[in-house]
C-alpha cells in the first residue's frame, strides 16, 4: 500500500521554481497535457467512473440493502453476474433478476452496492484531498510569506505532527469516537495537509521576492489580501498536481481502514469494504472481489497517470 | 551537523511527551474497559482489578508514574490483556520479528524497485518502459490485504511450496511470503520514483556532456547518472519505513508472524492501555529516529545540503 | 446422596492391556486400530490466549489449554458426564457440604504430590482481591461460604468455605444447597495451583521454564501471537494411557487464511470457520467437517427500560418483531451449519431440559407475518407510521449478516432499522448502559443446566441488559433453585418468556469445526465443547 508516494512528488515539486506568468503557462500546459495520450485516456476513464457513480442509481434495479431471498444461502451458485446466466448454472437471467454484477455474499445487488461504494470512495478521495489542499496551502503560504519566527514555529509544528504514528492515532480516534465518515475525514485531514504545507511554503518563499508581490506590499495592500490574491493563485499549478496525487492516497487510506473493520456503517459501503468482503469470499465467488477491485484499480491507475500528466504539463522543467 | 542532530533529538522529547499525553487522554475518553466481558462482572471484582493496575488513582498520577517508569526504569508496565506477559516482554518478542521481515522487505523493495525504475528509464518509451510503469502502478494500487490471501492460496494450498504462516524463529521459508506481501507496493513506488528521477538526470547537461565526449552508455549510467538519480529514492525511504510499519498490521494478521503490527489494532480494540502506550512510544521514537537518519544520509550523499 | 465411581470401562481396559508407554506403530489397546507413528495433535486458535494461569483465565482459548495442562477435581467424559479427575469420590448429604476424596497418585510435574491443600490455595487465590481475577465471580457463583465478602475485601481469603481435612480429603461448604456443585468443579477457575512456584516466580510462573502443572501435558514453548507447544507430562498419574505425545496451537486471526492452511495440512483442527463456508466444506468432505450441538443461544435483547424506544415496552410490539423473524432463513440460508431455529431461550440440548411447546413455533411463517402486522397496527405502528429502531451488534461476519437480514425482514412491517456496528468493548459498554433498542446477544452455558440460561432474565441479574421485569418469572426461578425437580418450573418459565416475548430467540448454536480424519475419539457429544487431548489419538492413514 503506497500511501506515501505523494510525499516524494511533493519534494520534487517543492524544489521546482514557481510558475511564470499565468496566461501563457496555462495555455502551454493545456497543449502539453493533451499531447499526453495516457493522461487524456485517464481523464476519460475517470469521467466514466464518475458517470457510473452519478447515473448508476438510475440503472440499478435494486436498492443497496434489499436481499434477494431466493439467492440468499446459494450465492456461490446463483449469485454470479446475470449475463453469465446459462443452462449449466443456477444464475437467474438478467431479465428476471437484474443483478448485472451479481450479488454480494448477503444476496444484495452488487451493481447497486458498487455504485454506492464508488460514490463514497470518490467522495472520501476528493473531499479528503480538498481539505488537505486548502489547509495546507493556506498554512504554507502564511508561514512562507511572513517568514522569520512565525515561519520557524509553524514549520516546527509540522515537523512534530509528521513524527506522530498517525495511522495508529487514526485507529484510536475511530475506536474512541465511534466509526463515522466525519471522523474518517478529520483523521485523514489531520495528517494529509502536512506535505502540502511544506510545498506551499517553499514556493511562497521564492514568490515573495517577485516584483508583483513587492509592488503590492509597496502600495500598502493588506498581507492576507496579498496571500489570497497574489500568492495562492500562483501556487495553483503545484497544488493541482499534488491534489491529483492525494486523491488516490486518500482512497487507499480508506480501504485500509475498511479492512480493519473501522470504515463506513452498513448498509453503506465503499470500495475498500467491498474489496475486503470480496477477498473473504475469494473461494466462493470471484466476482465479489473482481468487480469492486476493477473499479478501484482502474480509478487509481487513472489518478496516477493523470497526476503524472499534469506534472509533466505544469512543470516548467519540461523534458 | 552535530548541533543539528542534537537539536533534532531534543525536539523528539516534547514530541513524545505530547504523544503520550494525547494517547493517554484518548484512552480515558474511550468507552469500554479492558476488563469488560460478555458477562457482567460484579463491581467488587472490577474494583479489585482496577486497583491492581493502579487505575483507581487520579489521571495525573497515572500518567506521571507511567512516564517516570518508562524514563527511569525503561519499564512500560503490564499488559492489560496478556496477563502472562508485560509490555516489555511483548515488544522484546514481537519487535525483532517485525524488524526482520521489515528489513528484508526494505532491501527487496529498494533493489528490485530501483533496478526496475532505472531499466525503464534507460529504455524510455520502449515496451520495457511501458511494462514497468504498468506493473508498478498495478502493484502500487493492489491492496496487500488482497495480495496476502492470494499468495497463500497459490503458494501454500495449490503449489504446496511454502508454509502459509508462522515464523519459527525466522526460518527462510517462513519469511518469503510476508516479505513479498509487504514489499510489493513499496517496490512499485520506488520504481516509479527512480524512473522519473533517472529520466530527469539523463536529460541534464552533465550527462549530455558525457555523451558528447563519447563515453560508453554503461559508464554514463553507472558512474555518473546513478547517484544523483537515487537521491529522491532516498528521501522516500523515511515515509516508506513508516508505511512498512503500518503495513505490518496486515502481515501479522494474515501470516501470524507474531510481530508487533497486530498490536496497533488489537490493543486499541481490547483497550489494552499498557500495550497501546508502549506501541505509541515505540512507533513515535522510531519515526523520529528514521526521519533523522534519512536526513543525515541525504546530507552525506548530497554535499549541497548543509544543516 | 453418595456417588462412587468405578474406573471407567475404557481406562480399566487400557490399564489391563498396556502396562508401559505405548510404542509407535502399536494398536489402540481398546479398539485395535493401528496407531500412527506420529502422535501429535495441532490446532488453530483464533486469538492468543491472554494467560494460562487457571485462576486468571477468562476466555475459551486459554480454557482449552488449561484443560490439557491442569487437572481439576473432576473432568468430563466425551458425552459431558462427570468423570474422576484428581478426585475419585465425591459426596454430599444435603447438597450444601461436599466432600471430595483425592487420589493418592496425583503428582505435579516437579514430582510433588497434588493434595487438598493445593485446591484450597487455588480457590482462595481466585477469590483474593490481590489476585485481581476477573473470574472471581465464578467462585461467588458456586455459593462457597464467604466468597462474596472476600471478593469485596471485607474478609480474609482464608475464611473461604473450603478446607483440607487431610492431604486427600477436601471439604466444601456452600451458602445454599447446590445439586450441581460437582459439575462446577470442572471449570478452569477451580483447578489447583502450585503455591511454591507461584510464590517464587510471581506473574512469570506460567512461563515455560517455570511452570509446574498437574495435567497430562506441560507447556514447553510459547511465542505470543504465533504458537505454543505442549509435551507429555511424565508425572501425570494417567500418563500411561495418554497416546498423543505433543500438542501445538497456532494463532491465526484470519479465518479464511486459517482454512487455507488447514487444507494444506498444516494442522488437524480448527473451529470459528469463515462465515458461510460450512456447507461447502461438508459437501466436499463430510468426514472432516462437523457440526455438533453447543450450549449457546443466539437472541436479540429488547431494551424495555426507559432509555429504549417507548414502543418496546408494549408486548404486542415485541411479539410482532419476534413473529416477523424468519428463523429458518437465518439457520438454513445464512448460517447453514445445523443450527436449530430457537423459540426458547434455553438451548434444546441442555441436560434434562424439556423444551416446552411454544405456540408460535407451530404457526406457519405466513400466519406469523399476518399476526405481526396486525399486532403492530394495534400498537399504532405500521408502514404509515414507521417504528424507527436502533440495532447494535458487535463486529463479526455472522452478526452482520443476521442483522442485515433481520432488518430486511422487518422492513415490510414498517419497521425502520438503523444498523450500528461497534467493536466488542464499545458494544459491551453501550449494551450494558441500555443505549440501544435492539441488541444482538448470545449466551453460553456455564454449566449444563437450564438455570444457567434462565437466571439471566431475572429482574436483578446484572446481565439482564434489556431490563425485562416479571415478578412471576422471578418467583418461579427462585422456587426452582430449591426444588428437587426444577425441570417443570423451567418449562413454565420458558412459557412466560414466550408470552411476554422478553427477548427474541433466534437460534441455538452448533459447534462447527473441521477435524483431520486420522484423529479419533473426539468428544463430539460434549455440548460444552470441553475436549481433552489425552483421550484422542491418531490412527495410521491407510
Amino acid at each position: 500500500m503506497a500511501m506515501f508516494a505523494t510525499g516524494t512528488a511533493a519534494e520534487t515539486l517543492a524544489q521546482s521554481a514557481p510558475m511564470g506568468p499565468p496566461r501563457s503557462l496555462w495555455a502551454d500546459a493545456r497543449a502539453r497535457f493533451f499531447r499526453n495520450r495516457a493522461a487524456v485516456a485517464s481523464l476519460i476513464v475517470l469521467g466514466l467512473v464518475a458517470a457510473f457513480a452519478l447515473f448508476g442509481p438510475l440503472v440499478a434495479r435494486h436498492s443497496i440493502e434489499t436481499i434477494d431471498w431466493a439467492i440468499l444461502g446459494n450465492v456461490d451458485e446463483a449469485g454470479g453476474p446475470c449475463f453469465l446466466s446459462g443452462p449449466d448454472n443456477e444464475i437467474p437471467p438478467c431479465s428476471d433478476s437484474g443483478h448485472y454484477f451479481g450479488t454480494d455474499a448477503q444476496a444484495r445487488d452488487l451493481f447497486a452496492r458498487t455504485v454506492q461504494g464508488t460514490q463514497i470512495s470518490l467522495m472520501v478521495g476528493v473531499v479528503g484531498a480538498l481539505i488537505a489542499v486548502v489547509v495546507g496551502t493556506l498554512y504554507g503560504a502564511i508561514s512562507g510569506y511572513f517568514g522569520g519566527r512565525l515561519d520557524n514555529v509553524m514549520m516546527r509544528i509540522v515537523d512534530i505532527l509528521m513524527s506522530i504514528p498517525y495511522m495508529f492515532v487514526l485507529i484510536l480516534l475511530l475506536v474512541v469516537f465511534g466509526r463515522s465518515i466525519l471522523m474518517l475525514f478529520v483523521g485523514i485531514g489531520l495528517i494529509s495537509w502536512l506535505d502540502m504545507a511544506r510545498i506551499a511554503r517553499g514556493q511562497t518563499l521564492s514568490l515573495r521576492e517577485k516584483e508583483f508581490v513587492e509592488a503590492a506590499i509597496a502600495t500598502g495592500v493588506h498581507p492576507f489580501r496579498i496571500i489570497l490574491r497574489h500568492i495562492v493563485p500562483n501556487l495553483l499549478g503545484v497544488v493541482i498536481v499534488y491534489a491529483t496525487l492525494l486523491v488516490p492516497s486518500m482512497i487507499i487510506y480508506e480501504s485500509f481502514i475498511s479492512f480493519l473493520g473501522l470504515g463506513v456503517q452498513e448498509p453503506l459501503t465503499s470500495w475498500g469494504a467491498l474489496i475486503n468482503e470480496g477477498a473473504d469470499q475469494m473461494r466462493q465467488g470471484l466476482w465479489m472481489l473482481l468487480v469492486p477491485l476493477f473499479f478501484f484499480v482502474v480509478s487509481l491507475f487513472s489518478f496516477f497517470f493523470l497526476g503524472d500528466g499534469l506534472r509533466d504539463a505544469l512543470d516548467p522543467k519540461d523534458r | 551537523m552535530f548541533a543539528y542532530i542534537l537539536r533534532r533529538l531534543l525536539l523528539a522529547i516534547p514530541v513524545l511527551l505530547i504523544l503520550v499525553v494525547v494517547t493517554f487522554a484518548l484512552m480515558y475518553a474511550a468507552p469500554g474497559s479492558p476488563f469488560a466481558s460478555e458477562r457482567a462482572v460484579p463491581a467488587a471484582v472490577i474494583a479489585n482489578i482496577e486497583r491492581a493496575y493502579g487505575l483507581d488513582r487520579p489521571f495525573i498520577v497515572q500518567i506521571g508514574s507511567y512516564i517516570w517508569n518508562v524514563v527511569v526504569h525503561f519499564d512500560f508496565g503490564p499488559s492489560f490483556q496478556y496477563r502472562d506477559q508485560d509490555v516489555n516482554d511483548l515488544i522484546e518478542q514481537g519487535f525483532p520479528v517485525t524488524l526482520t521481515y521489515g528489513f528484508w522487505s526494505f532491501v527487496v523493495a529498494v533493489i528490485v524497485g530501483g533496478a526496475l525504475g532505472i531499466a525503464a528509464a534507460i529504455r524510455h518509451n520502449t515496451w520495457l518502459d511501458y511494462l514497468a510503469v504498468g506493473v508498478s502502478i498495478g502493484a502500487q494500487v493492489l491492496p496487500n490485504f488482497v495480495l496476502a490471501p492470494i499468495l497463500v492460496l497459490v503458494f501454500t494450498l495449490w503449489l504446496g511450496w511454502l508454509p502459509g504462516g508462522g515464523w519459527q524463529g525466522g526460518q527462510i521459508e517462513y519469511v518469503i511470503l510476508p516479505v513479498i506481501a509487504l514489499s510489493t507496493s513499496f517496490m512499485a513506488s520506488i520504481a516509479r520514483i527512480a524512473r522519473a528521477s533517472m529520466l530527469e538526470v539523463m536529460t541534464s547537461n552533465f550527462i549530455r556532456t558525457a555523451r558528447a565526449k563519447g563515453l560508453p552508455g554503461r559508464t554514463i549510467v553507472f558512474r555518473h547518472a546513478l547517484k544523483p538519480a537515487l537521491l529522491p529514492v532516498l528521501s522516500y525511504l523515511g515515509p516508506a519505513f513508516v508505511g512498512m510499519i503500518t503495513g505490518s498490521v496486515v502481515i501479522d494478521l494474515y501470516f501470524s508472524t507474531g510481530g508487533i503490527g497486530q498490536f496497533f489494532v488489537a490493543s486499541a480494540l481490547n483497550r489494552d492501555y499498557g500495550v497501546m502506550m508502549g506501541i505509541t512510544v515505540l512507533l513515535g521514537a522510531l519515526t523520529i529516529l528514521f526521519n533523522l537518519v534519512v536526513d543525515i544520509l541525504y546530507a552525506w550523499i548530497d554535499p549541497k545540503i548543509r544543516y | 446422596m453418595t456417588r462412587t465411581f468405578l474406573l471407567t470401562a475404557s481406562s480399566a481396559l487400557a490399564l489391563a492391556v498396556s502396562a508401559g508407554h505405548l510404542a509407535a506403530q502399536e494398536v489402540h489397546p481398546e479398539t485395535g486400530e493401528t496407531l500412527a507413528e506420529n502422535q501429535s495433535f495441532s490446532y488453530r486458535l483464533l486469538d492468543q490466549f491472554p494467560t494460562i494461569d487457571p485462576q486468571l483465565i477468562e476466555e475459551t482459548a486459554g480454557g482449552h489449554v488449561a484443560r490439557q495442562v491442569f487437572e481439576g477435581l473432576l473432568t468430563q467424559n466425551s458425552d459431558g458426564t462427570l468423570r474422576p479427575g484428581v478426585a475419585t469420590d465425591w459426596s454430599s448429604d444435603d447438597n450444601q457440604t461436599w466432600t471430595f476424596t483425592l487420589r493418592d497418585d496425583a503428582r505435579w510435574s516437579n514430582g510433588d504430590p497434588v493434595t487438598a491443600h493445593d485446591f484450597v490455595y487455588a480457590w482462595q487465590r481466585a477469590a483474593d482481591p490481590a489476585t485481581a481475577s476477573e473470574y472471581a465471580w465464578y467462585v461467588e457463583l458456586t455459593q462457597m461460604v464467604n466468597a462474596g465478602a472476600i471478593i469485596a475485601g471485607e474478609m480474609d481469603p482464608s475464611e473461604l468455605g473450603v478446607r483440607a481435612i487431610d492431604d486427600h480429603t477436601l471439604e466444601v461448604s456452600l451458602d445454599a444447597p447446590l445439586p450441581y456443585f460437582p459439575q462446577m468443579t470442572v471449570h478452569y477457575t477451580l483447578m489447583p495451583a502450585h503455591q511454591a512456584t507461584i510464590e517464587e516466580f510471581g506473574a512469570d510462573w506460567t512461563d515455560p521454564e517455570n511452570i509446574v502443572a498437574n495435567g497430562a501435558y506441560i507447556l514447553d514453548e510459547i511465542a505470543v501471537n504465533e504458537y505454543f507447544h505442549l509435551s507429555r507430562n511424565p508425572e501425570y498419574w494417567g500418563a500411561d494411557d495418554v497416546i498423543i505425545d505433543e500438542v501445538t496451537g497456532y494463532v491465526i486471526n484470519d479465518a479464511n487464511q486459517a482454512l487455507s492452511r488447514f487444507q494444506a495440512g498444516e494442522f488437524d483442527m480448527m473451529d470459528d470457520l469463515p462465515a458461510g463456508s460450512y456447507p461447502d466444506l461438508e459437501a466436499e468432505n463430510p468426514d472432516v467437517a462437523h457440526a455438533v450441538p453447543r450450549l449457546c443461544s443466539y437472541y436479540y435483547t429488547i431494551n424495555q427500560s426507559g432509555s429504549g424506544h417507548e414502543a418496546l415496552s408494549d408486548p404486542r410490539v415485541r411479539t410482532a418483531l419476534s413473529y416477523a423473524v424468519r428463523r429458518d432463513v437465518v439457520t438454513d440460508q445464512i448460517l447453514q451449519a445445523g443450527q436449530a431455529p430457537a423459540y426458547s431461550f434455553t438451548h434444546w440440548a441442555t441436560a434434562d431440559f424439556e423444551l416446552p411447546t411454544i405456540a408460535y413455533s407451530e404457526l406457519t411463517q405466513d400466519e406469523r407475518n399476518e399476526q405481526a402486522a396486525a399486532l403492530l397496527a394495534e400498537a399504532g405502528y405500521g408502514p404509515d407510521n414507521p417504528l424507527e429502531l436502533n440495532l447494535i451488534y458487535n463486529t463479526s461476519d455472522n452478526h452482520r449478516q443476521i442483522a442485515i437480514a433481520l432488518s430486511q425482514m422487518w422492513a415490510p412491517l414498517g419497521v425502520e432499522i438503523t444498523l450500528n456496528n461497534y467493536e466488542w468493548q464499545s458494544y459491551l459498554d453501550i449494551r450494558g448502559n441500555q443505549q440501544f433498542d435492539l441488541a444482538r446477544s448470545g449466551w453460553c452455558a456455564d454449566y449444563n443446566e437450564a438455570s444457567t440460561f434462565l437466571d439471566l432474565l431475572t429482574s436483578n441479574n446484572a446481565n439482564n441488559d434489556g431490563k425485562y421485569v416479571n415478578e412471576d418469572y422471578d418467583a418461579l426461578l427462585a422456587e426452582a433453585a430449591r426444588a428437587d425437580d426444577p425441570q417443570p418450573l423451567y418449562t413454565q418459565a420458558e412459557e412466560i418468556l414466550a408470552q411476554d416475548m422478553a427477548i427474541i430467540p433466534i437460534y441455538h448454536y452448533t459447534q462447527n469445526f473441521v477435524l483431520d480424519e486420522t484423529i479419533h475419539n473426539w468428544p463430539f457429544n460434549n455440548a460444552e465443547n470441553n475436549w481433552y487431548v489425552r483421550d484422542i489419538y491418531r490412527v495410521a492413514s491407510e
